[in-house]
């Protein structure tokens, strides 16, 4: 990585490592954490409950995120598991009527505390969605997007390739790399959407249900793929697939459905631990009953 | 009456008789005819005009040779001696509906923009309706707004270092009139455009951490781009064969100049001008309106084939 006088805004050869982003205005440590680095909470919530409206959603979610794990989120379909996936990224912000009671905390800091830019927010944790969702672009500016639209002074090819490496894509594109992203496979797509989201340089990744538009070799692919990822990032999945979160992830949150009696139905945790135990030893009785295939 | 009654009772049991069809049902058939009739008038129409066209203006180019048409600078054709170099009225068509577009695309795009991407869900219902609703003003209004208030308003506060100003009439103030005319198509069509944009890019914008004006300006803009052209193309149809407010407002002296302060003429302003009762049919004079109006219709129906391919081919890349 050579130095050159770098010219910030858009387009290529501005350079820097590329770890480094611009400073965030909560005192948060930046940039992905190494192999190496201590075992701290990444998210935390704390007390967290989500509204739309008058509805309630999610109620009073406690849930704690470590670095370089890979958490799954599951559930019943309208569990709220999607809702707090959302919640780590202020997702929910772009929904106008969505509110949230209780805290969110990221590296100790609030999220949702009055000066934290959700922009800046987004930066630090960056998120895969359940349909690929390339831009209709080049597989270049795709990545290009995250870095040019923050301002990093970064040499953009260099963090294309990166990227793209990272994501298990580059062998594939390489060649290819001013076509449209939109001539990729759903399971390249995925993997190149992954590889936008690593552009900016997050800390977390969250995934939500990447691999429900997938086939059986694709979704292989990014599960392998998420191994890797672990090693320098934290990931938060959802999932629909109870086997997915059994292959791949260190920890497992069941969400179920309450159903009062004199009411709508909302979301809660039911049980988190090491998917071992959450699938072998629940202690809940719902998470039992729904591992075991009664319902859901 | 009796024995009547008693055959509709015998053949009540037998159910396959039942099934039989009873009467041709001719009120579906005259439903259908009529149907296919109303789909047809309007392609009639459309192959009535070119053939109403044709014979005419094969007519002139007899009388007068082509090139004398496309290669002379003199428009004057209801003149002693008459001068037919068709340029100036092709120029003043442009001349106006380029100043349309200096309007019509800042304000147009803005509009859709607004609408599609910052506009509550409840501005939006009504902000868009409305803006349909003024494509029904009748252009005769257009036409005197332009000569009453938008021309009055240029001569008073035109800057001195522009040079002249406009006179009473002129191309630019019937190009802005003609601009804001053609906002309401241009924007709604520009927003059908933009809204059509999945919401699945948006929000992978967004989770880049992309601010509102990025996301309207880096991903919806160029995703929704060919539906956006389209909407400008279709709004330079509009004007380029719009009439009334060029014929009341720019003036009606063929002038061979792009400059927005003089008084210029337009093919539809000619032919409007021209296409008066004492004319006699046959004549000279009568077939160069059906000479210029073949152009007009030429220049119309290009500029609308592509935009159709353009549009073709926006909806290809999302659905």
């Amino acid at each position: 990585m050579d130095e050159q006088p770098d010219k910030t805004s858009t387009a290529d050869p501005a350079a820097e490592p590329a770890v480094a982003p611009p400073p965030a205005p909560a005192p948060e440590p930046v940039a992905a954490p190494g192999p190496g680095a201590p075992s701290a909470e990444v998210l935390k919530a704390e007390q967290l409950s989500v509204y739309y409206g008058p509805k309630l959603a999610v109620q009073g979610v406690d849930m704690t995120i470590p670095t370089n794990n890979i958490v799954a989120l599951i559930g019943p379909s309208g569990c709220g598991k999607s809702t707090i996936l959302r919640c780590y990224n202020r997702m929910n912000d772009l929904v106008k009527t969505a509110r949230i009671e209780g805290k969110v905390l990221y590296h100790g800091a609030d999220l949702y505390s009055s000066h934290v830019d959700p922009v800046e927010v987004r930066k630090h944790i960056g998120m895969v969605f359940q349909q690929p969702n390339p831009f209709p672009k080049s597989i270049y500016d795709n990545i290009a997007f995250g870095p040019r639209v923050l301002r990093m002074k970064v040499d953009m090819d260099e963090v294309v390739e990166r990227c793209l490496h990272q994501a298990a894509l580059w062998d594939e594109v390489k060649d290819r790399l001013k076509q449209s992203a939109l001539g990729l496979s759903g399971g390249q797509q995925q993997r190149l959407c992954i590889a936008r989201a690593l552009a900016t340089s997050p800390d977390v990744l969250l995934m939500d249900e990447p691999c429900s538009a997938l086939d059986p070799v694709a979704t292989a692919r990014i599960e392998d793929l998420m191994q890797e990822l672990r090693k320098l990032y934290t990931i938060v999945i959802v999932t629909h697939n109870m086997q997915q979160a059994i292959r791949v992830a260190d920890r497992t949150a069941f969400f179920t459905v309450e159903v009062p009696s004199d009411g709508d139905r909302y979301g809660v945790l039911a049980e988190f631990g090491d998917t071992d135990q959450v699938f072998n030893n629940p202690i809940d009785e719902r998470t039992k009953r729904y591992v075991s295939g009664e319902f859901g | 009456m009796a024995s009547t009654k008693k055959t509709e009772v015998g053949a009540a049991p037998d159910p396959a008789a039942s099934l039989r069809r009873q009467r041709v049902r001719w009120g579906e058939k005259l439903i259908f005819v009529v149907l296919v009739l109303c789909a047809l008038v309007s392609v009639v129409t459309t192959i009535g005009i070119v053939v109403a066209l044709v014979s005419p203006t094969i007519d002139f180019f007899q009388q007068v040779p082509i090139w004398r048409f496309f290669s002379t600078e003199e428009w004057a054709p209801t003149f002693e001696p008459a001068m037919f170099g068709v340029w100036p009225v092709v120029v003043g068509t442009f001349n106006v509906t380029f100043w349309a577009l200096v309007i019509a695309v800042p304000c147009g795009l803005g509009a859709a923009i607004f609408m599609s991407e910052y506009a509550s869900e409840r501005v939006r219902k009504v902000v868009k309706p409305t803006l349909e609703v003024l494509e029904g003003i009748p252009t005769v209004a257009y036409g005197f707004f332009a000569l009453t208030f938008v021309t009055p308003l240029l001569r008073d506060n035109w800057p001195s270092f522009l040079g002249e100003p406009p006179g009473i009439f002129s191309a630019g103030s019937a190009g802005i009139v003609l601009g804001i005319m053609i906002i309401p198509t241009v924007a709604s069509i520009a927003e059908d455009a933009m809204h059509s944009v999945p919401n699945s890019l948006r929000q992978g914008a967004y989770a880049l951490g992309s601010t509102k004006r990025q996301v309207a300006l880096k991903v919806v803009v160029p995703a929704a781009l060919s539906g956006i052209v389209a909407a400008f193309v279709l709004g330079i149809s509009r004007a380029v064969g719009e009439t009334m407010v060029v014929l009341l407002a720019a003036g009606n002296t063929p002038n061979l100049t792009i400059s927005p302060v003089e008084s210029i003429q337009t093919m539809t302003a000619f032919i409007a001008n021209t296409a008066t009762g004492d004319i006699g049919v046959g004549t000279l004079k009568y077939n160069t309106i059906f000479a210029v109006g073949s152009l007009l219709f030429i220049i119309t129906f290009t500029m609308n084939y592509f935009a159709a391919r353009v549009v073709r081919r926006y909806r290809e890349a999302y659905d």
